[in-house]
């Protein structure tokens, strides 16, 4: 295989030796295993590399060395808000009452998580202007399956099932339309109108008796709120299906749009962006879901309750036959579901409508500055994020949207959203967040305006970016034509290592 | 605001640029019929007070039980050396590696992920993980009837309560779940029924996409997979092994009996139980079905250099690309979770996997014993590695007096399946490595006070006995 | 200029008559536009498809794209070469690159067709 670079690490494969490592556990006797069947048992032992404390250590310090994270810097991805991750959440869900609490305990001696858990949705209740809240969903994508799920639950207890399709605007997220194929539904796409925003005239032909429900973001996904949202909400209960609001956005309303008082059914929450819970390098999340008392009889169980004499319990298997039943084991994502109390009760809603209100204010900065050397498409005040387009600089230069991002990795900032959404051609999708300074702001708008100057004179430099970063640009046709996916180096032979 | 960054006149300086007044302006588009009431929520907390609130939550859940549960959750001793690493800003607040070339540490670690379960599991192709092992079960459902076509998955009733009905979630858009019923006596009692799964195959009208059976199963039992293996492939199925990872180190892993794809929960595997996670939903699959596995995976390949790295590849099958046709709406995986687990693996190595699953069932078989001898066999006769249902009348109420003496007795089945007759007098009860002997002889001395209708230390005599009448319960 | 000898579909696929049978794949500007092709799913031998039926899936490291019949017929083969090689949907548009041989099952539906300077119309449309 290929060279491995100087500030590059071995896999842990090449780091093992026979005879590395160990003492962690005791020895158990040599027996432990005889009253097991031979033929359940494994014949050989598993090739897992065999390396001491101190290398492993070093390993995953030295790899944590190759990653950008938001605290090593400015993180301007559109729509995955990329604000500060505070360490007293870290603090918190490590107490080892919350941590080492098993799932199914009795609630009886989970009675802290449970209140914790019962206040919190009760906290994003308020927030959204809904009647209920389940905690359940793993992550956005799964809070969005039980919102179909739950609406597919109400349109069968009504007798009505012919309502087969679901309605999302072109520029809708790539989970919408997966899950309504996941739940058994079509997705019609309604193209939007030339302001950026829902095309209501569009979505009303669509609709009809065999709509179960339309999924919309809002603020829309190219940072932009949804003005005709109270029409497009009219127009989706007249022809008797569901409003489900995808709430990644919801860090540009907080405190000034309640989807569930505006009309909408349901939405969930990505309490990975909005409520500052970490990334982890793709995961974990959660995704809570609200929802008006449509909806409500088919939550997910089971629901976290307050008993009259003031203790908490989780509903017992039967309690409510018309729950869609478990997207998952257990409660949900308790560990993040901490972190994001955290964050919320910190802030409080003076807070939190403090938080929404800096979002949008850095993004129409922010805007406002990269505006003088990229194309701004929807030339009106944004909300925590906006789109820039670099298709004039690539028709003059020949340098792409792709180009500029990763020669943003020179000027050591992470790229923003790039191709997405669809709709706008060599776009970004830029969102500062709330928890960045000026200068912040200032340095990376000097830096994008740089590279659209360095277009002209230097595209190469640009088109082989970026330059300075521990690998350079990857081939990915390789990697999905021969794919390697698992190393194959341990056969019970040392593998030599480079170090 | 906590974490704000403007200094005085920060904002001033950007409404200024901006030509307004105040951020109102920005907000004018939303209709004035549809804007907010106010926000009704507690203060802001400063730091200190909230710190307090949190630790005095915290100290309301009870800490202090000697603890025999498992049911799909499992106390290990993590060195300490996982979260220190995990507590890595690099690590944790890391976005997803979209842009490879500044996110190679989780690039790499997801890699080698990869290939330690693969590893474990003799499996050719592991995802970079799901929610948890719920969902990861619910997708390798999935993935049979994607991948043969047919519309139709046999479940093992000794699947995972929560996995089955996860699976029957995921599945209401048309495709048919059902369960294969349990031997009920004899020496496979409690394991898959093969002449039932036989009969349930059989069904051409209806072909089976896929088979789904435990190992271990929901009751701690060895079932025959490679039996039930065998039985689905000649129906022209699938074969789904839910697994559990500790025991794939002296266990015959899901690729030697001929699973097509494995499932299961990584929590054991170095993270904290939290209450219901975040976990490590487990997905692993032959080469032959790569296609057709949701989620990330991650590949190696080279740098326009020649270097080495790792690069987020087959990406074509994921919702941002595919949409509608996507074959998950899969976005997140449990990436933070999947490091904690490498971290552990590669700390333990695996002899110290081995020396974790053989110790737990040395602890195990002390705590069978001890429990028969007061009174509490099992209720399966069958070979277990460290988890067993033992038979205890009345058990809801003996799980609860054991509770108020300082034990948790594992899992009062009733209070998972409510509706089977046959598991209302059971426990289900664990050990790993962590449980000692005095826990299991504490555990043990409690029961025979229980049963006998012996009061605990300090309480008046007289509580009530709850032994069961004589012929019930034998080897007293 | 794109072949002349090939008629085209509006989904840029091209197909080659030769008698009551075709070979079918994508142009190069289709291919172009993908970008590296990575990997390409078809169908069985003996498939019968219908004209505008989707037979089959295209994907790039970014991208993926239905494949679409420009007439209705049997498959009678496909091209092995491109499991192991993909980049010849590429390299090779519309030579090694090819992708499935059908018999054609009414030739009548070939007058749907755009001929070479129609589809150079189309593309330069953009």
């Amino acid at each position: 295989m290929s060279v491995v670079g100087e500030r590059l690490q071995p896999t842990l494969f090449e780091r093992s030796r026979p005879g590395r490592g160990g003492d962690k556990i005791p020895h158990p006797p040599k027996d432990a295993l005889d009253r097991l069947p031979a033929a359940a048992r494994r014949k050989t032992a598993p090739a897992l590399p065999e390396i001491n404390e101190p290398e492993v250590v070093r390993h995953y310090v030295n790899l944590s060395q190759l990653n950008y994270a938001i605290d090593t810097g400015f993180y301007p991805l559109g729509s995955c808000t990329m604000k500060f991750n505070p360490k007293l959440n870290e603090w918190a869900a490590r107490l080892p009452g919350f941590a080492s609490l098993h799932p199914l305990a009795p609630d009886e001696v989970a009675q802290g998580t449970l209140q914790l858990l019962w206040e919190l949705e009760g906290i994003l209740a308020e927030i959204s202007g809904m009647k209920a809240v389940t905690l359940q969903p793993a992550a956005g994508a799964q809070g969005e399956l039980c919102g179909i799920l739950m609406i597919r639950a109400y349109h069968r207890s009504r007798g009505d099932t012919e309502r087969d399709e679901v309605l999302v605007p072109d520029s809708s997220h790539g989970t919408n339309p997966a899950t309504a194929t996941m739940a058994g539904f079509r997705t019609i796409t309604i193209p939007s109108a030339a302001d950026g925003g829902v095309d209501v005239d569009a979505f009303r032909a669509a609709l009809g008796p065999r709509t179960a429900a339309v999924m919309i973001t809002n603020p829309s996904t190219l940072g932009l709120f949804e003005r005709r949202i109270g029409d497009l909400l009219d127009a989706v209960h007249e022809a008797g299906a569901l409003a489900y609001m995808d709430g990644a956005n919801l860090n540009a309303i907080l405190g000034r749009f309640k989807p569930g008082e505006a009309g909408f059914d349901v939405m969930h929450f990505n309490v990975h962006k909005t409520f500052s819970t970490p990334h982890g390098g793709g995961g974990p999340g959660a995704g809570p879901v609200g929802v008006g008392d449509k909806l409500l009889p088919f939550l997910p169980s089971p629901r976290v309750l307050k008993a009259a004499d003031g203790s908490f319990r989780l509903e017992r298997p039967h309690e409510r036959p018309s729950s869609i039943g478990r997207l998952r084991s257990f409660v949900g994502n308790t560990g993040v579901l901490v972190r994001a109390y955290a964050y919320l009760r910190a802030h409080g809603g003076s807070g939190l409508r403090q938080v929404s209100d800096d979002a949008v204010l850095a993004a129409n900065y922010l805007k406002h500055r990269v505006g003088t050397a990229y194309e701004i498409p929807y030339d009106r005040p944004c909300k925590h994020e906006f789109v820039a387009s670099a298709a004039a600089i690539k028709r003059k230069t020949g340098v792409r949207t792709l180009d500029i991002a990763k020669r943003l990795i020179d000027h050591g900032f992470h790229p923003p959203t790039i191709y997405f959404p669809l709709i706008v051609e060599e776009g970004m999708l830029i969102e500062p967040t709330e928890t960045e300074s000026v200068e912040t702001l200032d340095a990376f708008a000097d830096a994008l305006i740089a590279i659209a100057a360095e277009a002209e004179t230097d595209p190469d430099t640009i088109r082989s970016a970026p330059h300075t970063s521990p690998v350079r640009r990857l081939d990915e046709a390789l990697a999905a034509r021969h794919p390697n996916l698992r190393w194959r180096g341990m056969v019970g032979v040392e593998t030599p290592c480079p170090d | 605001m906590p974490y704000g960054p403007h200094a005085a006149g920060d904002r001033e300086r950007m409404l200024e640029v901006l030509g307004i007044p105040d951020v109102e302006a920005l907000f004018d588009d939303i209709p004035e019929a549809l804007r907010a009431s106010r926000l009704d929520l507690p203060e802001p907390q400063p730091e200190l007070e909230l710190a307090a609130r949190l630790q005095a939550l915290a100290a309301r859940n009870r800490t202090d039980l000697a603890s025999f549960l498992g049911a799909g959750v499992y106390r290990h001793w993590t060195p300490p050396a996982v979260d220190q690493l995990l507590l890595r800003g690099e690590w944790y607040t890391a976005y997803t590696p979209y842009q490879p070339e500044i996110s190679q540490g989780t690039l790499q670690s997801i890699y080698e992920y990869e290939s330690l379960i693969g590893e474990l599991m003799d499996l050719d192709v592991v995802s970079a993980s799901h929610y948890d092992g719920a969902a990861a079960t619910a997708e390798a459902a999935l993935m049979t009837c994607r991948a043969t076509r047919r519309e139709r998955v046999l479940v093992s009733r000794a699947v995972h309560p929560h996995y089955r009905q996860t699976v029957a979630a995921y599945f209401g858009g048309g495709l048919e779940v059902e369960e294969i019923p349990l031997v009920s006596d004899g020496e496979s009692a409690g394991t898959t029924d093969l002449a039932a799964l036989e009969r349930l195959l059989a069904d051409s009208e209806r072909p089976v996409a896929g088979v789904l059976a435990g190992q271990p199963n929901f009751f701690g039992l060895l079932e025959p997979m490679a039996e039930i293996g065998r039985l689905a492939h000649a129906a022209g199925a699938l074969f789904v092994a839910v697994v559990e990872p500790v025991s794939l180190a002296v266990l015959a892993p899901p690729g030697s009996y001929g699973a097509d794809i494995a499932a299961g929960e990584g929590q054991p595997l170095g993270i904290a139980p939290q209450y219901g996670g975040p976990y490590l939903g487990l997905l692993a699959s032959t080469d032959a079905l790569v296609r057709q596995i949701p989620g990330r995976l991650v590949g190696m390949t080279t740098d326009v250099d020649g270097r080495r790295a790792f690069v987020m590849t087959l990406r074509a099958r994921e919702q941002d690309i595919r949409r509608d046709k996507a074959a998950s709406n899969i976005c997140t995986n449990q990436a933070l979770l999947a490091l904690a687990a490498s971290i552990y693996v590669a700390t333990l190595g695996p002899h110290g996997l081995r020396d974790v699953a053989a110790l737990g069932a040395v602890r195990a078989a002390e705590l069978e014993h001890a429990l028969a001898a007061v009174g509490a066999p099992r209720l399966h006769p069958g070979p277990y590695l460290n988890e067993f249902a033992v038979r205890v009348p009345g058990a809801r109420q003996v799980h609860r007096r054991l509770l108020d003496r300082g034990v948790l007795a594992g899992l009062a089945l009733a209070d998972i399946e409510p509706d089977d007759e046959t598991l209302a007098d059971a426990l289900l009860v664990c050990a790993t490595e962590v449980t000692t002997s005095d826990e299991i002889a504490a555990f043990a001395a409690a029961l025979d006070d229980i049963l006998a209708g012996r009061p605990p230390v300090g309480v008046e005599a007289g509580a009530g006995a709850e032994r069961p009448t004589a012929g019930a319960v034998s080897g007293r | 200029m794109v072949p002349t000898d090939l008629r085209y579909t509006k989904d840029h696929e091209w197909i080659r008559l030769d008698g009551d049978e075709a070979t079918v794949g994508i142009t190069e500007y289709a291919a172009g536009q993908l970008g590296d092709i990575v990997f390409v799913e078809l169908p069985d031998a003996g498939r019968k498809l219908g004209q505008h039926a989707t037979f089959g899936v295209v994907e790039s490291v970014k991208a993926v794209s239905d494949l679409f019949a420009p007439v209705s017929g049997e498959v009678l083969a496909t091209n092995d070469a491109l499991t192991g090689s993909p980049e010849l949907v590429n390299g090779e548009p519309y030579g090694g690159g090819w992708m499935i041989r059908i018999r054609l099952e009414d030739p009548g539906q070939t007058d749907d067709l755009l001929d070479a300077a129609a589809y150079d119309a189309l593309i330069a449309e953009g």
